[in-house]
């Protein structure tokens, strides 16, 4: 960019000196005769005809039909379990406790759903809970959050970001978290118990550590330090909270306030309407039995919060990943469809190419 | 003037002057008074002190003032206002989308990107503006009672300012004083127009007779004069004396800042304008602006995305209010209240929506677009300046943009208006023949000699050993034989005129001197002349020597005389000496100056000094040998022995005889010459002035010297003779003629010689009865104006008149009158001269030749080729201008030409009227008519407009119009009736039917009115060029207008947007700069706009998934930025680099340039198409990342970010496909984005964990990076989205590929198969254009005749069919004569092929004509050759008989004498009409 004003300058100045008078040095204006400026730089000329363009094609489909099939087969393998909690219809076992259930009831409702792993989860299996219609990415609420409070800032909590209206101050005193997202926590308790063959509850252990980004944890959310998050500190819990931020996590100070992953998690704002958050995981004990053997299983669910006013669905999935994620045929469908049309395209191309483009290389057109 | 009735000569009080002064100041004058008479008083006191000072200022801004007043300049341009006006919005907290600062962003960086490339350009201003106040000159300084050292910035208006040789002035200053003994001072004004001859300026006369050196100290006059003013060629004033005399200042007195002083040791002068209101600064403007097509165009496609983004903003309102709607009173937890807590309402929750929408689709109007459009076309600009193609050697000068921004205009110019001399000729006046006295000398050896010049062009190195054996042409061979071979041999010549060769020669020769190259200069008399002229001078002196009186002299032989004494006086010109260059040689006996009053007239006009003076001056040196001319400065005055001049009398003769029929070695020719007479160097204003003085002078009648009251002229045996110089008056272009008064020395009369164009010049000639020997001369005379005029000959007429001084007397009665007023002087002054130029006696006339530059007809044949009509407006007269365009292929000999030549404007009318229906008749019912004439060699003519032919007009925008194989030539009176408001249509209509339109005797204001004419009525994109001042109005009009930054002066290249050194250049800077400039930004903006909609698509997807609240996956960042930086480089390198062909293809295959003139690289379709495919693209680059990562626990922006990732790829690899030509800097910059994108994202990724709300992407990047999905995505995603894109592209570059598509993938083939004609119409081409039969593949003309005699029954068919409606007056049978005789003739008269259907023209009235038309042909049979061989050399007086048509032939007349003989029943044929008409006709017929 820095020739190109000096061509302008120069330009410019011509007219404006030669008035003047100062041509003084006679030195000839003959323009170098470099390949850039003569705009002779070598170059590769791509010419796009059917005959140079169908390797193209046929390439690119052979690449993506074996990547699409790897794809499709490793999402195949993936086993996956849903199951919706919401309580829509009567025969749900959640009916009562979604039907009589709003934001303000004190009374947690608890409720259990029975089903069936017609498979063995053989690795490592994540324990997500599903939201639908649940719009967290709108534009408001999205923005509702004060990063510096999460992040222990003491100013902050004491006066949080004007982001957070209306959900910034409640009875005079700042809320914290505060914002709509935190404010929406979600706080449905799943449990898990396997029923094995002599009909005993076996409560499966669930991991509530490690469900959320490392960074996040140990970075982007941080406890105001040597204040202890207690009661004393002039903060009021979000409306729709139950218990204020310090009593999320009793038990464990280290996912306690503000680093309470469900909270970390929670905080993390899906992209669409419907979406999964890692909830728990359930480590692998050993390698000789399955995480999660084939069976009948129970889940208990104390049942805090309601989707229904917006029309939302709950659900509990249960998933392994392998290494591109959770189960999605989708990219290996993609990639077999892209591939399969290109080859179709590429022997589209060859029949042109065989019937039209005998011209570009035969020497008699241009006499 | 109120000024005139006070008396200007008291002292007044100072006081009393300021009051005058106010008075003045607004009376539009301006008071001067010496600065020194004010030293004392400072300031206050000093009457010059409203005045500028001389310190110049050319910055636009002050530290202070840069910043608003840059912005204010800013925000002149739309689009910056809008943009300020969304980021404004975002402070709005209801509506606010991004970070409000964040969203100032990218308008502060446009801004600033913008505001530092004007200062820094400013600065550039400033740097020159210090270094120029910052030059020293002398100023008279009172105190110290000298002139001291000053700098230019110091200056003031009313200082005495002493110049020393080669300085430069700083100011307008009005000279004083001038070492010179004559009171001269010569200025070199090139740096202010570009002419490099010397220019003389006279000291104010009240100071003339200072015999001591000025004094400063004793000055005390006033000068009042004009305001300032840009024009260079007027001054007017005058200057009151302490004595109350007052003294007139012209603009000879005036000198002006940026001249150099040259010839002259020391002048002194007083500044009258300084600084900025010096005439030079006030000529001085920048480059202009424009608005290019192109931007017009896209602006309207700007427009569109402002709809499209209202329509995207509504939905997405609409949208939204249904969300919210859908929810009722029950607010869902996600749905957050606005700020204040307040619940909107879903309508008002609408409204603000739509408005934070407008902010996030902002991006859809591409803010970066302007900003790089203007970079694109800087680089551009940059590039067409560095081609070395359009650097011209000689010259040492380039190809100027001055006009920054219309780069693209030039791939689009369908119509080019050219001015013919300087342009398209070189302005090179080389006097070929004249005619004296009624004869003609027709200067074969000359003729030879230019044509020898060709040959030594082409044979440059072999020069000296060839040149003694180059072919002899025998000279006493018949004319017929000699006139043939000279003809092909100059045809030849116009071809190769101007080359490097020569013009090095050229100028190494004669390094400052103007029109002087040896071709102008060393002309070979014509044998007969010169022995009439010795004979004639030699009989004068013995004359002289008996004392007998001159009128003795036979008429023929004093004709002969007064015709070099006037070609050699009649001018302007100054003689200066090579020995000490730029210094002119003094001759000079006593002090005089010219008459200046009745008394000094009387004084000097009594018998007694007559007879002195004349002695006197015929006393003059008598040595004609060569050699004195070495040493005339010194031998001037020397008394002369006259017996010594018999002597020389018999010696002369043989040696010239010998020199001129001797064995003609070019070189030796050549040298001799500059050798011996070369000692004195002519500085004309004029090429032709110099022309004629350089032909005299090959007869010993040399110009020796030129003072102002007296110019020196040698004679063969005369000598030296001094004729006193009473007057001059200056060419005008209103009166198109000069004059000067003399006192011959050797009659003693007052003889007035006036030279001027024929056509003034036959009117004033004294009524033909006063002599039969005069009206004699007269009509021969204009018989031979008419030949020259046919063989392309600029011709002037040489006249002379004898005044009594009685006569002379009153006249100068009345012309001092005029001279001295100061109101209407001008008026005056043309009225005087008008009473002094009648009654003339003509001597005889010239033909100088105006040679046709460097490779014209080629630039014409491919700019032709290439789609543009080419207008020629000359204001030369219609046969000269109808021969150069032959000569310079823009007619054609087989097209034919319609002639419009009116008296009235009713006349005018039925001409157009006629023509029209002939046009109609001939050429629009005829489709197949066309089809077959496309096959014809020219076929490029037709494919000009493809589709506008009748089969297919429905799918081009140009009207229903067809450029058929015609030439119109009309007269610059017919022109004037037919720009009338009521003409002005059937004009266009005829003259858009006509392949060429030559307008002849045009003024420069008609120029312009058929410019604006063509431009506004016809929508159409107009280029003119030209090199003169009479065509800076048609330049300005135009679309773009070209300067020949050629030998007349700066005017046109100052009102220019491009100045050219040479017309050829103009075939480059079209075809090939025009077309890529056009193509480069064409796609650029093309693909400008499909990147932003792509882009803001992919959120406007996401509204769909995000309740319609605006949301974006995007980080704002990213969004901002993508345009902004990631995604701008490769664009621009794309956009300055791209060729889409090569530049040799582009000029073998002119055709390509249809491209841009219809627009096809970007029509508004195009903007659609590349709409539906951003929208298509958005999809796929949405919905496969959506439907991967479907239900899964992605969040917002991590979801988010793979998507700028994959726009960014596919906007780039789409780039990829549209760039045609991929070079390193292609690459790399495809590179840097995809770098400097991913460095960028990664750094802002791990910059910061808690800012950049909402998104606070912390480790996002880094997470994705180790994520093979985002991996897998980014290759899937481009691939999809690009596919149907890419696969469009192969198909259409093999099933209907575009003609630059072909141009491109002939390259290959090209380079292997040689090409030597133009493209024959190939499948591509023909598809666009008309339905083909058969499969003609004519190469070349050679094989024409054939393919158009199996045309034939096609044609004949057709005519008949379409002719029978029209009436009567069709004869079939002449027609199927004519059909008939065709194909027979075509055979052997090569030339005569497309013969029928053009003397068949218009409506053939019997048998008979057929007969007529077939005896033409024979009779002209042996001319018709050399007529049609394009290029006039030499009409020969025999041949002028001979091609005298038989009277029956007036019969089978040409088209515009039936109409003229119709309009006017009662029309007499004036004999010299007569033959011109005849001549005409001949033309007509033959051609």
């Amino acid at each position: 960019m820095a020739t190109s004003y000096n061509a302008k300058e120069e330009d410019g100045h011509h007219s404006g000196a030669s008035s003047h008078g100062a041509a003084g040095v006679v030195k000839s204006k003959k323009p170098d005769n470099t390949a850039f400026k003569q705009q002779r730089l070598p170059a590769w000329q791509p010419i796009l005809t059917a005959g140079t363009v169908l390797p193209a094609f046929f390439v690119i489909g052979l690449i993506f039909i074996p990547i699409g099939i790897g794809l499709y087969v490793s999402s195949n393998n993936i086993k996956e379990f849903e199951i919706d909690y919401t309580g829509v219809d009567i025969s749900n076992p959640c009916y009562s406790c979604a039907k009589n259930f709003s934001w303000n009831s004190t009374t947690p409702c608890v409720c259990s759903m029975n089903f069936t792993l017609e498979q063995p989860f053989e690795s490592n299996v994540f324990m997500y809970y599903g939201l639908s219609n649940f719009y967290q990415n709108h534009r408001r609420y999205v923005k509702s959050r004060d990063d510096s409070q999460l992040n222990g800032d003491q100013s902050a909590l004491k006066n949080p970001s004007k982001e957070c209206e209306p959900y910034r101050t409640s009875d005079g005193l700042p809320i914290a978290p505060c914002g709509a997202i935190a404010n929406s926590l979600f706080n449905d308790t799943l449990e898990l118990y396997h029923i094995d063959s002599n009909n005993t509850r076996n409560t499966i252990p669930l991991v509530k550590k490690g469900i959320a980004w490392w960074t996040d944890k140990h970075v982007k959310f941080r406890n105001p330090g040597f204040i202890k998050l207690n009661k004393h500190l002039c903060t009021n819990k979000p409306v729709n909270w139950r218990k204020p931020v310090y009593e999320l996590d009793p038990s464990d100070p280290d996912n306690n306030g503000f680093i309470n992953e469900d909270f970390i998690v929670w905080m993390r704002t899906a992209a669409l309407p419907t979406f999964r958050k890692l909830y728990r995981i359930i480590q692998k004990k050993s390698n000789t039995t399955p995480t999660l053997p084939s069976g009948k299983y129970v889940l208990e669910i104390t049942y805090n919060y309601p989707v229904l006013s917006f029309d939302g669905r709950k659900r509990m999935i249960l998933s392994t990943i392998s290494w591109m994620g959770g189960k999605n045929p989708f990219l290996g469908i993609a990639y077999i469809t892209v591939g399969s049309i290109c080859f179709f395209l590429g022997v589209v191309l060859l029949i042109i190419h065989h019937k039209y483009d005998t011209r570009s290389n035969s020497a008699d057109i241009p006499n | 003037m109120a000024r005139e009735t006070e008396d200007p000569g008291m002292a007044k009080a100072s006081k009393v002057k300021r009051q005058r002064k106010k008075k003045t100041k607004e009376n539009k004058t301006r008071t001067v008074h010496a600065n020194l008479l004010y030293d004392n008083a400072k300031g206050e006191e000093n009457p010059n002190r409203h005045y500028a000072n001389n310190k110049i200022k050319t910055t636009k801004y002050t530290v202070l003032s840069f910043l608003p007043k840059n912005l204010f300049e800013q925000f002149h341009r739309f689009a910056n206002v809008y943009f300020v006006f969304i980021a404004l919005l975002n402070f709005v907290p209801v509506v606010n989308a991004f970070q409000p600062e964040l969203a100032l962003a990218p308008v502060v960086f446009i801004l600033s990107v913008t505001a530092i490339k004007d200062l820094w350009e400013d600065y550039r201003r400033h740097r020159s503006d210090k270094e120029i106040n910052h030059m020293d000159c002398l100023v008279y300084s009172r105190a110290e009672r000298s002139y001291v050292e000053k700098y230019w910035k110091e200056v003031r208006v009313g200082d005495f300012i002493r110049l020393r040789c080669n300085e430069i002035l700083p100011a307008d200053v009005l000279l004083l004083s001038s070492s010179d003994p004559d009171r001269l001072c010569h200025i070199e004004t090139a740096t202010l127009d570009g002419e490099t001859n010397l220019k003389q300026r006279q000291v104010v006369r009240s100071f003339f007779d200072l015999d001591c050196d000025f004094d400063p100290i004793k000055y005390n006059s006033i000068i009042e004069c004009e305001k300032p003013n840009n024009d260079l060629n007027r001054f007017r004033g005058y200057i009151i004396h302490r004595s109350g005399r007052r003294d007139a200042l012209y603009k000879e007195n005036l000198l002006l800042r940026g001249c150099t002083i040259r010839n002259t040791e020391e002048a002194v002068g007083i500044v009258i304008y300084a600084g900025h209101e010096t005439k030079a600064m006030l000529n001085n403007n920048g480059p202009r602006y424009k608005r290019s097509k192109l931007e017009r165009q896209m602006n309207v496609d700007v427009f569109w995305c402002v709809i499209i983004l209202l329509v995207m903003c509504l939905f997405a309102a609409v949208g939204h209010g249904l969300w919210m709607f859908q929810y009722g009173d029950k607010r869902p937890v996600f749905d957050v209240l606005s700020p204040d807590g307040t619940d909107l309402s879903p309508i008002m929750s609408a409204i603000y929506l739509f408005l934070t929408m407008i902010i996030v689709f902002q991006v859809l109007i591409p803010i970066s677009l302007f900003v790089s459009i203007e970079i694109v076309k800087i680089c551009q600009v940059y590039f067409i300046h560095q081609d070395m193609e359009l650097y011209d050697e000689e010259t040492d000068s380039h190809l100027q943009c001055r006009a920054l921004n219309i780069t693209e205009d030039l791939g689009q110019m369908q119509y080019i208006f050219s001015d013919k001399t300087g342009t398209l000729t070189e302005n090179k006046m080389v006097f070929r023949r004249c005619t004296v006295a009624g004869v003609e000398y027709s200067h074969d050896a000359n003729a030879r000699r230019l044509a020898m010049y060709q040959e030594m062009d082409s044979e440059e190195e072999e020069c000296t050993s060839h040149g003694g054996t180059l072919p002899r042409r025998d000279s006493v061979t018949s004319h017929q034989s000699a006139r043939v071979v000279l003809r092909s041999q100059s045809t030849k010549s116009h071809r190769r005129t101007g080359s490097r060769a020569e013009a090095k020669r050229a100028s190494i020769l004669s390094k400052h001197t103007a029109f002087s190259s040896p071709m102008e200069k060393d002309i070979t008399p014509d044998p007969q002349l010169l022995d009439k002229v010795n004979e004639c001078s030699s009989q004068m002196d013995f004359m002289r020597f008996h004392s007998q009186p001159m009128s003795q002299l036979p008429s023929d032989l004093a004709d002969v005389i007064d015709f070099f004494i006037a070609l050699t006086i009649c001018n302007t010109v100054v003689v200066s000496s090579p020995n000490q260059p730029r210094q002119k040689v003094r001759v000079r006996f006593e002090l005089k100056s010219p008459v200046k009053t009745i008394e000094d007239f009387i004084k000097r006009f009594t018998p007694s000094r007559l007879t002195s003076g004349s002695n006197n001056s015929s006393s003059s040196s008598l040595i004609t040998n060569r050699s004195s001319n070495k040493g005339c400065s010194s031998m001037l005055s020397s008394p002369s022995a006259e017996s010594t001049l018999t002597k020389l009398d018999e010696e002369q003769p043989p040696r010239d005889l010998e020199h001129n029929f001797g064995p003609v070695l070019p070189c030796y020719d050549g040298k001799a010459w500059n050798l011996e007479e070369g000692e004195l160097r002519y500085e004309a204003e004029s090429p032709d002035e110099a022309a004629l003085v350089y032909a005299a002078r090959a007869y010993k009648c040399s110009l020796v010297g030129r003072l102002p009251d007296q110019v020196t002229m040698e004679l063969p045996h005369l000598g030296k003779l001094n004729f006193e110089l009473l007057h001059t008056l200056g060419f005008d272009s209103t009166r198109k003629r000069m004059s000067v008064v003399v006192r011959h020395p050797l009659t003693d009369q007052i003889t007035v010689y006036t030279k001027g164009a024929d056509s003034v010049i036959m009117d004033l000639i004294k009524p033909p009865d006063t002599g039969k020997r005069q009206k004699k001369i007269v009509n021969r005379t204009q018989n031979y104006l008419n030949l020259y005029a046919a063989d392309g000959l600029r011709t002037l007429c040489i006249a002379k008149k004898i005044m009594s001084k009685e006569q002379y007397a009153c006249w100068l009665q009345h012309h001092l009158e005029a001279e001295t007023a100061i109101q209407g002087r001008e008026e005056l002054l043309f009225e005087s001269a008008l009473r002094l130029e009648t009654n003339l006696q003509l001597l005889g006339a010239t033909g100088i030749e105006d040679r046709l530059q460097d490779g014209v007809p080629e630039t014409i044949a491919s700019l032709r080729k290439a789609g543009l009509q080419i207008w020629v407006l000359t204001g030369d007269k219609q046969e000269t201008a109808v021969n150069i365009a032959y000569a310079c292929k823009l007619l054609d000999p087989e097209e034919e030409i319609l002639t419009l030549n009116a008296d009235s404007q009713e006349a005018c009318a039925l001409l157009l009227e006629e023509s029209l229906h002939y046009i109609q008749a001939k050429f629009l019912c005829s489709s197949t008519d066309q089809a077959a004439k496309a096959f014809h060699s020219n076929f490029t003519t037709f494919e000009i407009y493809p589709s506008s032919s009748p089969s297919s007009s429905s799918s081009s925008h140009t009207p229903p119009f067809m450029v058929h194989r015609l030439g119109l030539v009309i007269d610059g009176r017919t022109l004037a009736y037919a720009l009338d408001k009521s003409l002005e249509d059937k004009f266009l209509a005829v003259a858009r039917s006509c392949r060429s339109v030559l307008c002849c005797r045009s003024t420069p204001l008609q120029k312009s009115m058929v410019v604006k004419l063509v431009r506004n009525k016809l929508k159409v994109m107009t280029l003119a060029i030209g090199d003169g001042a009479n065509d800076v109005s048609m330049i300005q009009v135009a679309d773009v207008g070209v300067g020949i930054s050629g030998q007349e002066g700066m005017q046109a290249v100052m009102a220019s947007d491009f100045a050219l050194p040479r017309f050829r250049y103009l075939q480059k800077l079209l075809l090939v700069h025009g077309h890529w400039c056009y193509s480069r930004l064409a796609n650029m903006i093309l693909y400008f706009f499909y990147k932003n909609a792509m882009f803001v698509a992919l959120i406007f997807w996401y509204q769909f998934y995000c309740g319609f609240s605006g949301s974006a996956m995007i980080d704002q960042w990213y969004l901002i930025f993508f345009n902004l930086m990631f995604s701008a480089f490769p664009q621009l390198i794309t956009g300055t680099l791209d060729k889409d062909v090569s530049a040799e293809t582009l000029q073998q295959l002119p055709q390509l340039y249809v491209n841009g003139q219809n627009s096809e690289e970007y029509k508004p379709y195009m903007f659609w198409m590349n709409m539906i495919d951003a929208f298509y693209q958005s999809l796929v680059c949405f919905f496969i990342p959506y439907f991967a990562y479907a239900d899964s626990d992605v969040d917002l922006f991590t979801w988010g970010t793979p998507f700028t990732t994959l726009a960014l790829f596919t906007i780039l690899v789409h780039l990829g496909i549209e760039t045609k030509t991929w070079t390193w800097m292609n690459w790399l910059s495809i590179a840097f984005s995809i770098a400097l994108f991913f460095t960028v994202a990664l750094c802002y990724n791990a910059s910061c964990p808690t800012c950049y709300s909402p998104s606070n992407p912390y480790w996002t990047m880094q997470r994705l990076l180790q994520d093979p999905l985002f991996y897998l995505l980014c290759v899937i995603t481009p691939v999809a989205a690009l596919l149907p894109r890419y696969f469009y592209r192969a198909c259409q570059g093999t099933l209907f590929p575009s003609p630059v598509q072909v141009g491109r993938q002939n390259i290959l083939s090209l380079s292997r198969v040689k090409v030597g004609s133009p493209l024959s119409p190939k499948p591509p081409f023909l598809s666009l254009a008309k339905p083909s039969p058969k499969g003609c593949n004519i190469k070349d003309q050679r094989s024409f005749p054939s393919s158009r005699a199996s045309q034939e029954p096609v044609l004949q068919m057709d005519e008949r069919g379409r002719r029978s409606p029209l009436g009567p007056r069709d004869s079939e049978k002449g027609l199927s004569d004519l059909c008939t005789l065709v194909p027979t003739e075509i055979d052997t008269l090569p030339y005569t092929k497309d013969a029928p259907p053009l003397s068949g023209e218009p409506w053939p009235p019997s048998t008979k004509d057929s007969e007529c038309l077939d005896k033409t042909l024979e009779v002209s049979d042996v001319s018709l050759s050399s007529w049609i061989t394009s290029t006039p050399v030499l009409a020969q007086t025999d041949s002028v008989q001979l091609n005298l048509p038989p009277d029956g032939d007036s019969q089978c007349a040409k088209y515009t004498r039936n109409s003229e003989e119709r309009l006017k029943p009662d029309h007499t044929i004036h004999p010299a009409q007569r033959t011109e008409q005849a001549v005409e006709q001949l033309l007509h017929t033959t051609l």
